[in-house]
């Protein structure tokens, strides 16, 4: 791929590409199912922990 | 049996190796160099043999079975101790040099000692040698705890953590020889970072390996942070560091890019070394420590995924701010920018979750001088991810670029968000590694908490008059469009604010032994120091009575 290629393919679908990721990927911290599942996540480092780790 | 015969073979032919390229050489600076790596080839091969225990292997025992209800902390240990060794030194070097700054004699007149040499020693020293040694200790330790796993491979975790530190010490010897690539934050040679990109992969399969073998079912969130910078920092190390040696048996070798592609590779190296190195990194303890330290979950989970998936994808294309208004196409440097600006929104919001995580327990600040640092290092993160953005904006950099401004900078992250932090983890960890009640002294603590506060303050503020001041000397045209000021009198300007660099600098050093002091005597187990509590509740013992009617007492 020539470096003028690699270029409009970055400014193009590449940058669609990542923009989508990125999307997706805060949309799914955001659902609201996820509540609970990051309350339990929060405080996994404090369960039963005597060895206090 | 004969897994020790491979190893000890495999180190004696790497000390062989050394002592051909020792011999080979035409170099003094690559034959010590060779010299080192056969040392500590031999080294490693003897510890092996002499810490066997044969007895045990002839019985068919091949190990010790160790426990595993508990995990893997020798490391930790030494950890802890090197983390602080590295940092006194790192410091102290860095005084050094500021003084040489404002008194040029300190150079004393000999090549091991000039500025030019000692000014990376000071950057690696402190980046690498106490960064690096807090991150791979603390990695170690957050990996082990929030996964509930003793840590994969304890033999190889052993190769990492020496391995890295015998990376740091070809580094620093290499520098006070002349041995450096010129780029920096990267200048070790070639052999250097070939030695680097194998501790690395086998950090990256401790760390997974850990991972893989949890028991706990979710991933905690310091980890992903955490990941991000083993897997981010060795792909930055391999792509900056491809480089062709002009021999095998020379230090000396050349980059495979050149001009602009060559700057702009260095920065996209350097700039994500700031940001996944002393950032992602660094945040993963924030969100292991703090919550630990303030006995409350973070604020937000959900906020901390959020911050970590933009760092993510912001981070990785900002460093063209770097190379504003140079050959640099402008395209290029106004994407540099905008990322950089829009850095800002992730990180305040991580600093807001740090913060906020004590929300309700504010008063810990008050009475727990560890908090009291965390609470400093967020803070610092905030300021300098608002004034990097800032500084990234063309035209304020055309004002601050090349000027001591962005030295203010980089000392208000570093010494702010990655000193403090890491000293909180220390504080943090030692009394738990060595089961101690708790730290020898929490004043020295609080005494360590002002002198440190203090030595930022005086760097960042007298760096930003510095830097503001020397930008708009240079810039300064007459009415007849020759420049006002000729370069000497910009470097007499600078003097006092020179001096008062290094008298923070001087603070900071010193907060760092106290630090150790206070180590030191935690790792002794001397009795707890006989010292004031941090708060008291008032009490008054004279008005600790009932009021008597006055006709009552004149019966």
């Amino acid at each position: 791929m020539s470096y003028d290629a690699a270029r409009h393919f970055a400014d193009s679908w590449g940058l669609v590409f990542m923009g989508a990721t990125f999307v997706v990927l805060i949309g799914w911290a955001l659902r609201p199912k996820a509540k609970s599942l990051h309350d339990d996540a929060a405080n996994m480092i404090f369960d039963k922990d005597d060895d206090n780790g | 049996m004969e897994s020790l015969l491979l190893r000890s073979g495999a180190w004696f032919g790497v000390a062989l190796l050394a002592l051909f390229a020792f011999a080979q050489t035409t170099e003094t600076a690559f034959a010590v160099h060779m010299a080192m790596v056969g040392s500590a080839a031999l080294l490693v091969m003897w510890i092996g043999l002499a810490k066997t225990d044969y007895l045990a292997v002839l019985n068919g025992l091949i190990k010790a079975p160790v426990d595993q209800s508990k995990y893997d902390d020798d490391l930790l240990r030494w950890g802890v101790i090197l983390i602080t060794f590295w940092g006194c030194v790192g410091f102290l070097v860095g005084v050094v040099i500021a003084s040489q700054l404002a008194f040029p004699l300190l150079n004393l007149h000999f090549e091991f000692t000039t500025f030019g040499r000692l000014r990376p020693l000071h950057t690696s020293a402190v980046i690498f040698a106490f960064g690096g040694t807090a991150l791979i200790t603390t990695s170690f330790y957050i990996v082990q705890r929030t996964c509930r796993a003793r840590l994969a491979f304890p033999g190889l975790a052993r190769f990492v953590f020496w391995g890295y530190q015998f990376f740091i010490l070809l580094a620093a010897t290499g520098y006070l020889m002349g041995v450096t690539q010129g780029k920096e934050y990267a200048e070790p040679e070639w052999y250097v970072d070939l030695w680097l990109t194998i501790v690395w992969v086998a950090y990256l399969a401790v760390f997974v390996g850990t991972i893989v073998k949890r028991t706990e079912p979710h991933i905690y969130v310091a980890n992903w942070f955490l990941l991000s910078f083993i897997i981010t920092i060795a792909m930055l190390h391999v792509v900056n560091n491809l480089a062709l040696p002009i021999s095998p048996f020379s230090a000396k070798s050349y980059s495979l890019f050149a001009g602009v592609q060559s700057a702009m590779t260095q920065w996209w190296y350097g700039h994500n070394a700031v940001g996944f190195f002393l950032t992602a990194g660094f945040l993963g303890m924030m969100y292991y420590f703090v919550p630990k330290q303030a006995e409350r979950p973070v604020y937000s989970y959900r906020l901390s995924i959020i911050h970590f998936w933009s760092v993510i994808f912001l981070y990785i294309w900002a460093g063209p701010h770097h190379l504003h208004y140079t050959a640099l196409p402008d395209w290029a440097q106004t994407l540099g920018m905008v990322f950089s600006v829009m850095l800002w929104m992730p990180s305040w919001g991580g600093m807001i979750n740090g913060l906020m995580t004590l929300n309700g327990a504010w008063d810990k600040i008050r009475t727990d001088p560890i908090i009291r640092m965390m609470v400093m290092a967020v803070a610092f993160y905030g300021m300098s991810t608002f004034e990097g953005p800032m500084m990234s904006i063309k035209a304020v950099n055309s004002l601050s670029h090349y000027t001591d401004w962005t030295i203010g900078h980089v000392h208000s992250g570093a010494l702010g968000w990655n000193g403090m932090i890491t000293f909180a983890a220390v504080y943090y960890m030692a009394p738990r590694l060595w089961n101690r009640e708790r730290l020898y002294s929490l004043r020295m603590v609080n005494w360590h908490f002002w002198l440190s506060t203090i030595g930022i303050v005086l760097y960042a503020s007298s760096m930003w008059v510095a830097g503001i001041m020397q930008g708009l000397m240079w810039r300064e045209y007459g009415e007849d469009g020759y420049l006002v000021y000729a370069f000497a009198e910009v470097v007499k300007a600078m003097h006092p604010y020179y001096l008062i660099r290094a008298t923070g600098g001087l603070l900071y050093l010193s907060g760092g032994f106290i630090m150790a002091y206070n180590i030191a005597m935690t790792i002794a187990g001397k009795a707890l120091r006989q010292e004031a509590p941090m708060t008291e509740t008032p009490y008054d013992a004279a008005q600790d009575r009932p009021i008597v009617a006055a006709a009552a007492v004149a019966e």
